[in-house]
């Protein structure tokens, strides 16, 4: 009973944020709110027994989202304060969507409340994926095409954002903040590694390591430190590459390690070798998301002859 | 938490309310702060303040109820979240002092 | 064997299975209404945590009426967190993209 309370208050917290954010009239407000939100949606992952999400949420809606929308904001000083809108303005997007509401419900609860058949198997192949977190199981063996692509989507995404990101504007760092970033610094990569390690058997994994790593990064870029994360550097540009080079390289290996009497099936591991695999997959994989990230959100210093040459 | 919460002796428990309710009380108090105060430098004072000794007196009230372990970490979480808290009210501080003397 | 529908769920779920509705409304009266590009990703942002929200929800089916499971759906629990990350970088793809935008916009001088 007092956990539906829990619930109740919180489903309505992350209502309310979620709407205050989308009313306000200052676009600030509205990040900050919309960051908030973020924190309390990691609550909500917690109730809702996934864990592995709970993690990466923290990390994401509080940290990264957070850093990336406030530079955007220090970024366009134009317009921000929006102009009133009418009422007809706002009465008609808000009958559509609350007719959508009502439709969304009713199929919602019209769903079947059966499992889907990839459960079961999922459960029973679990013995043989060398891991025995039924999630990392999915991510990096019987799915590992989604985790595959998926690193290629963020290498789509790094390479649109590097020549479109603006300059950034000179930050000053202070000793307070630096200190303190130094000071968090080991405790984020003992943790990273902590749950990179206790993905095998725990919820944890490479996307949650790898979000809290870039997390981290991204405190020490802001103070000025890790000068030497930028994409300019080649050892840098490599580590980007290692997540999908790794992920390919391993998969082709696996391919000629199959023996002959068997099927061979382009990125599934054999049994006993699938733990050695996925380890070394996401250790990869966690490098390679971290830095990724981290120069999604710090973005590139654009280098001085350039800047001078278009002004 | 039942179980444990039954082989508690009465004091501990009432113990552990108390500074429960406590660290709730100096949460609300907090909050209110930052909602009426009139600048940004006696909100932050509200809020960091009164929010670093709230959660000092829930995990207190909490730690009735856990083990050693669990207690190390929970008493990890209040450092860090106390340490970091007053790193950002300095920085919050600091941009509130520099907007202060250029307008 | 017979059809159960998601009425059967525990009353916590049907509350979340609403809330992951209603983020969803208000994320796209956000993205209809709101007049600045930032609004809108975040807009966009906040549909995808209710999508992800009714996810998650979905990951329980098969718990509530019985049968033999400890844990919820571990594919949809994967690709929420492969969603999570791809979210998270597209977003800061549409910032820098927006970003740009302004730039140029605020110095039409400068344009090739």
């Amino acid at each position: 009973m007092s956990l539906l309370l829990f619930d109740t208050a919180l489903c309505l917290l992350l209502l309310a944020l979620a709407l205050a954010s989308m009313l306000s009239r200052q676009l600030v407000n509205a990040v900050m709110l919309y960051i908030a939100f973020g924190l309390m949606m990691a609550l909500a992952w917690a109730r809702l027994a996934a864990p592995d999400l709970a993690l990466a949420e923290a990390a994401i809606g509080a940290g990264l989202t957070g850093a990336l929308c406030f530079s955007a904001l220090a970024r366009q000083q134009l317009d921000i304060t929006a102009a009133a809108l009418s009422w007809p303005q706002r009465l008609w997007p808000a009958t559509f969507v609350v007719l959508m509401l009502g439709g969304i419900l009713a199929a919602l609860l019209q769903l079947p409340s059966v499992a889907s058949p990839l459960v079961a198997v999922a459960q029973a192949e679990l013995i043989n994926s060398g891991v025995s977190h039924p999630v990392t199981a999915v991510l990096l063996n019987f799915r590992s095409w989604d985790t595959l692509l998926e690193l290629v989507v963020l290498l789509l995404a790094l390479l649109g954002a590097l020549p479109v990101a603006p300059a950034e504007k000179s930050a000053t760092s202070w000793s307070l903040g630096l200190s303190w970033s130094r000071l968090l610094a080991p405790m984020v990569i003992l943790l990273a590694g902590y749950l990179l390690w206790a993905g095998a058997s725990q919820p944890g994994g490479a996307f949650q390591a790898g979000v809290l790593l870039a997390a981290g990064a991204v405190v020490l870029r802001l103070n000025q430190q890790l000068n030497w994360l930028s994409w300019c550097n080649f050892w840098v540009r490599l580590l980007v590459v290692a997540g999908i080079a790794v992920f390919v390289l391993v998969a082709l290996l696996a391919l000629w390690l199959t023996p002959a009497n068997v099927d061979a099936v382009w990125l599934s591991w054999p049994p006993l070798l699938a733990g050695g695999i996925i380890l070394l997959i996401e250790v990869f994989a966690t490098l390679a998301i971290a830095s990724t990230l981290t120069l999604l959100v710090v973005g590139e210093p654009a280098p001085q002859h350039n800047r001078t040459e278009s002004v | 938490m039942t179980n444990s919460a039954e082989q508690l002796s009465a004091l501990s428990i009432l113990l552990s309310s108390l500074l429960l309710l406590v660290g709730l009380f100096f949460f609300i108090a907090g909050s209110i702060g930052m909602l009426r105060f009139p600048d940004s430098f006696s909100r932050l004072h509200a809020v960091t303040k009164a929010d670093s000794l709230g959660l000092g007196s829930i995990v207190a009230g909490l730690m009735f109820y856990g083990d050693l372990w669990q207690n190390l970490l929970l008493l990890l979480i209040w450092l860090l979240v106390m340490a970091s808290g007053s790193v950002s009210c300095q920085l919050l501080a600091r941009f509130a002092k520099t907007q202060q003397d250029k307008a | 064997m017979t059809e159960l529908s998601m009425t059967e769920l525990s009353p916590q779920l049907l509350l979340y299975i609403a809330t992951a509705a209603c983020l969803f409304a208000i994320g796209v009266y956000g993205f209809i209404v709101g007049p600045q590009t930032l609004r809108r990703i975040l807009a966009l942002n906040i549909i995808s945590a209710g999508i992800f929200m009714l996810m998650v929800v979905l990951a329980y089916r098969g718990l509530a009426n019985g049968q033999a499971r400890a844990s919820p759906d571990p594919v949809l629990h994967a690709l929420i967190l492969t969603g999570l990350v791809v979210a998270v970088s597209a977003t800061a793809f549409a910032l820098a993209l927006l970003g740009r935008l302004k730039q140029t916009q605020a110095s039409p001088e400068h344009q090739p």
